[in-house]
Formats: structure tokens, C-alpha cells, sequence
């Protein structure tokens, strides 16, 4: 039964979405969105990996034989936390950026760029 | 949802979307037995980042510029990808099995040991601040990096200048604003101080349900950040002394690190509560305690730090622009005077 695999099949749909924001979309805080899409998809691999069937929430309690694997949850938990603060990072460099070009699409911070070059250039 | 957010090109809209999706993950976290995870997500996938997009999006604007190349390329390399990822998965054990190899290698030991090592009953927390201690350390280093990161990028020199010229105009202005709100004002008052103690809740609690210095952090955060949204910046600065915030950050990752030193001096390991009390069980429940709180400490101090810095610095940029305003059409004026 290959049915049996769709956890990780949505994992791949999330990903390649945030995937394709990153690599087709110009403006930088959108570029930032699909990250966090990306990040999400893998959040979920891991907790759908330390899932058990009939499981219970890794909380010792009386009466339950069966948990979920408590590891990916700990990483996880605290990968999200790291990720909102490198984000934040992200955005700040954002807001110099457009401080700085006053635009936050790659292309015209590109052509911008170029035209500095050549003035140094020349 | 998240093809939504592809197609959109309002940003605004896409920031809406991106917090329904935190939202939705986490109740996703939630059927698959991650509690922990669950509260973490909700609480910053929905709240805080959604904030931080936000007041980003006021200062860099709010549309995306049209494309100009067809994203066909882009396309078939997500393509490819994806199947090559797919083709990978067909190996991978199916999705709920008990004999995964993910449960055979550590987490037995963790679920049967962990409550006579440890003593306590969320095997999550006994994980995270004990057997990978030094991991969480190395994290909280990271979310203190990252807060100092913004710090430096964003913070004050163009505030300074603008404090000078015209700020009592602002001022007023302001207040007004402010009190538009009056509902969400004083709903907010009486909301704040349960979110404080439901935060305290979930970071002494964390030992025995859900919950821990992660989440408690974010919480309490996101309740200042409430007040600092409905009071206007001036009066939560006032309230929470930047400096002082910024010295909660550090001290809660010294807090941790030390933790770990006193149990080397007491003959451990780095970060071996065994030895911090005559019982390793006390000395275990006292050692997680500590560290939680440096934990909760930091990561609290960081979001309040980033998002003030945030507000702030499009504070001063709005009253830059409106100085310049002023600036530009008393030069007008001067102009045609002198015409």
C-alpha cells in the first residue's frame, strides 16, 4: 500500500510551494514568506515521522502504553522558536534594504547595484 | 492555502494567510500527539511572526511589483525536484508504524527511563532541558544572536534626530489615535494580566503538561506587545525600560550557561543536574527549573526587543517623512517669496 506514504507527500507539496516562492517571486518579504513555508513543511516531516499510531502525547500518565517519539518534538519545539528570531532578522535586513534602495524587489536592487558599479568604474 | 499565498500579490493579504496557516499547523500539531509543538506554533506562528510581517510591510510597502519573466524555469525545477523528493519517500516506513527505525534507537529509553531518571511526567521537557540540554543552550544562544542582530540593524540614530524636531505635534496625534480604541482599550486590560498569568502558568507548569520556557517566553511577549499596540510605544517604553529588557536577554542565557558551570564545579558534567542537590531527582527538578527560567527569560526579553525595535524605528521613519513634508514646502515657500 503506497497510500500509506501521503504524510510525507504533503510534507513535498508544502515544500516545493515555499520552494517556488523563494526561487520565482522578486519582492523580499515574500521571498521571506515562502521560508517560512519551506521551514514549516520540514516542522511537519519531523512530527509526522515521530508519530505513532494509537499513540499518545509524550506525557507520562497512568494507564498509556503507547507515545509518540518525544524527540522530533523537542527539536522541533525549539526550532520554531529559532526560526521566528532569524526571521525577524530577516525582516529587519529587509527594512535597511528598502531604507537603503527604497525598493525590496531583487530586480531593481540589482540594476541599482549594476549603475554604482559602473560609476565606480568609469 | 499556501498556493493562496502564492497568487497573491497583496502583501497584506498574504501576511492574513500566512497567520490562518500557523494557525492551522498547529492544530495539525495537535492530531499528531505534539502538544508541546502545538502551543509553540500557535503561539508564534499565528501571533508574533504575523506581527513582525506586518510591521515590516508598513515600512517596505504593501504591493508586490507584477513579474516581468514567465517563472516557467522556476516551475520545472520545483517539479523536478518534487519528484525526485517523492521518489525518495517511496523507501520511507509508512506513516504511523510502531517498528518506524525512528522508535527503535533512543526514545524507548526516553519514555521507560525518563521518569526515574528525571521525575518528571512530560517526556518532552525532561528531553529538551535535561539529556539535550546542551542543545537547547546552543538554541537560546541562537535566539540571543538573533535579537542583538536586530538590535544593530534597526535601532536608534534616526530616532534621535527626529526626537528633536516636532515631536509634541506627534504626540497629540497620537493620543488621539489611541483613544479611538477605547473598546479594545479597556477589553485589553482586563485580558493582559491573565495572559501574564496564564504565561507564568505555562512555564512552572511545563514539568508536568504541556508547555515550558519556549512557550511561556513567547506568551508573556505577546502580551506586552498587545499593550505596546493599544498604549502607543511611548507609554510601554516608558513602562519596560529598554535597557533593562535588553539586560533580562542576557541574563537569562548566563542563567542557563551557569547552571551548567555550577554542576561542573560540583564534580558533573556541563549541565549535569545530578549533582546540584544531595537527591539527583531534586537536583534534576531544580536544575530544569533554573534553566526554563533563563529560557523563558530570554526568549521573552528578544521578541519584546525586536518587536519594540521594529514599532520604533517606523515610528521615527514616519516622523522623518513628515518632516521632510515640512521641510519641502517651507522651501517651496521660501522659493516663491524669493521669486
Amino acid at each position: 500500500m503506497v497510500l500509506g506514504l501521503y504524510n510525507y507527500w504533503i510534507v513535498v507539496l508544502l515544500m516545493m510551494i515555499g520552494f517556488y516562492i523563494v526561487i520565482a517571486h522578486g519582492n523580499l518579504i515574500k521571498k521571506l514568506v515562502g521560508l517560512t513555508i519551506f521551514q514549516t513543511s520540514v516542522f511537519i516531516f519531523y512530527i509526522s515521522m515521530g508519530n505513532v499510531d494509537s499513540g499518545s502525547a509524550p506525557i507520562l500518565a497512568e494507564g498509556v502504553a503507547r507515545y509518540s517519539n518525544p524527540l522530533p518534538h523537542v527539536l522541533i519545539l525549539t526550532a520554531i522558536v529559532v526560526g521566528i528570531a532569524t526571521t525577524a532578522l530577516g525582516l529587519a535586513l529587509v527594512v535597511r534594504i528598502k531604507e537603503s534602495y527604497g525598493s525590496i524587489e531583487e530586480d531593481e536592487i540589482q540594476i541599482q547595484d549594476q549603475l554604482t558599479e559602473d560609476k565606480t568604474s568609469c | 492555502m499556501a498556493i493562496a499565498i502564492v497568487r497573491t500579490k497583496d502583501l497584506l493579504a498574504v501576511v492574513m494567510l500566512t497567520g490562518i496557516y500557523g494557525l492551522l499547523s498547529a492544530s495539525f500539531f495537535v492530531v499528531l500527539d505534539a502538544v508541546d509543538v502545538a502551543f509553540t506554533e500557535a503561539s508564534v506562528g499565528a501571533g508574533i511572526s504575523g506581527l513582525l510581517m506586518l510591521a515590516a510591510i508598513t515600512m517596505t510597502g504593501r504591493t508586490e511589483a507584477p513579474k516581468r519573466h514567465k517563472p516557467l524555469l522556476a516551475l520545472l525545477v520545483v517539479f523536478i525536484t518534487g519528484g525526485m523528493l517523492i521518489y525518495g519517500t517511496l523507501d520511507m516506513p509508512y506513516f504511523g508504524s510502531f517498528d518506524a527505525p525512528v522508535h527503535q534507537h533512543v526514545a524507548p529509553r526516553y519514555i521507560n527511563d525518563s521518569m526515574q531518571e528525571i521525575g518528571v511526567p512530560n517526556i518532552v521537557t525532561s528531553v529538551l532541558a535535561s539529556y539535550r540540554a546542551f542543545d537547547t543552550l546552543g538554541e537560546v544562544a541562537v535566539i540571543f544572536t538573533a535579537g542583538i542582530g536586530v538590535l544593530s540593524l534597526l535601532s536608534l540614530p534616526l530616532r534621535r534626530r527626529s526626537l528633536q524636531l516636532g515631536e509634541s505635534s506627534n504626540e497629540s496625534k497620537k493620543d488621539q489615535m489611541h483613544e479611538q480604541h477605547m473598546v479594545l482599550r479597556i477589553i485589553s486590560k482586563i485580558l493582559i494580566p491573565f495572559i501574564l498569568l496564564f504565561a507564568l502558568y505555562v512555564q512552572f507548569h511545563g514539568d508536568f503538561g504541556p508547555g515550558g520556557g519556549f512557550q511561556a517566553g513567547v506568551i508573556f511577549a505577546a502580551a506586552i506587545i498587545l499593550y505596546a499596540m493599544l498604549f502607543g510605544l511611548d507609554t510601554a517604553r516608558r513602562v519596560f525600560n529598554q535597557s533593562l529588557i535588553q539586560l533580562i536577554a542576557a541574563i537569562g542565557l548566563l542563567l542557563y550557561a551557569s547552571v551548567g558551570v555550577v554542576s561542573l564545579f560540583n564534580g558533573g558534567n556541563f549541565l549535569d543536574y545530578n549533582v546540584l542537590a544531595d537527591d539527583p531527582i531534586a537536583g534534576q527538578h531544580l536544575g530544569i527549573l533554573l534553566i526554563e527560567l533563563g529560557v523563558g527569560c530570554t526568549v521573552a526579553a528578544v521578541m519584546i526587543i525586536i518587536y519594540f525595535n521594529f514599532a520604533g524605528r517606523r515610528e521615527a521613519q514616519q516622523q522623518a517623512t513628515e518632516i521632510n513634508s515640512i521641510e519641502l514646502s517651507f522651501t517651496k515657500q521660501n522659493k516663491g517669496e524669493g521669486e
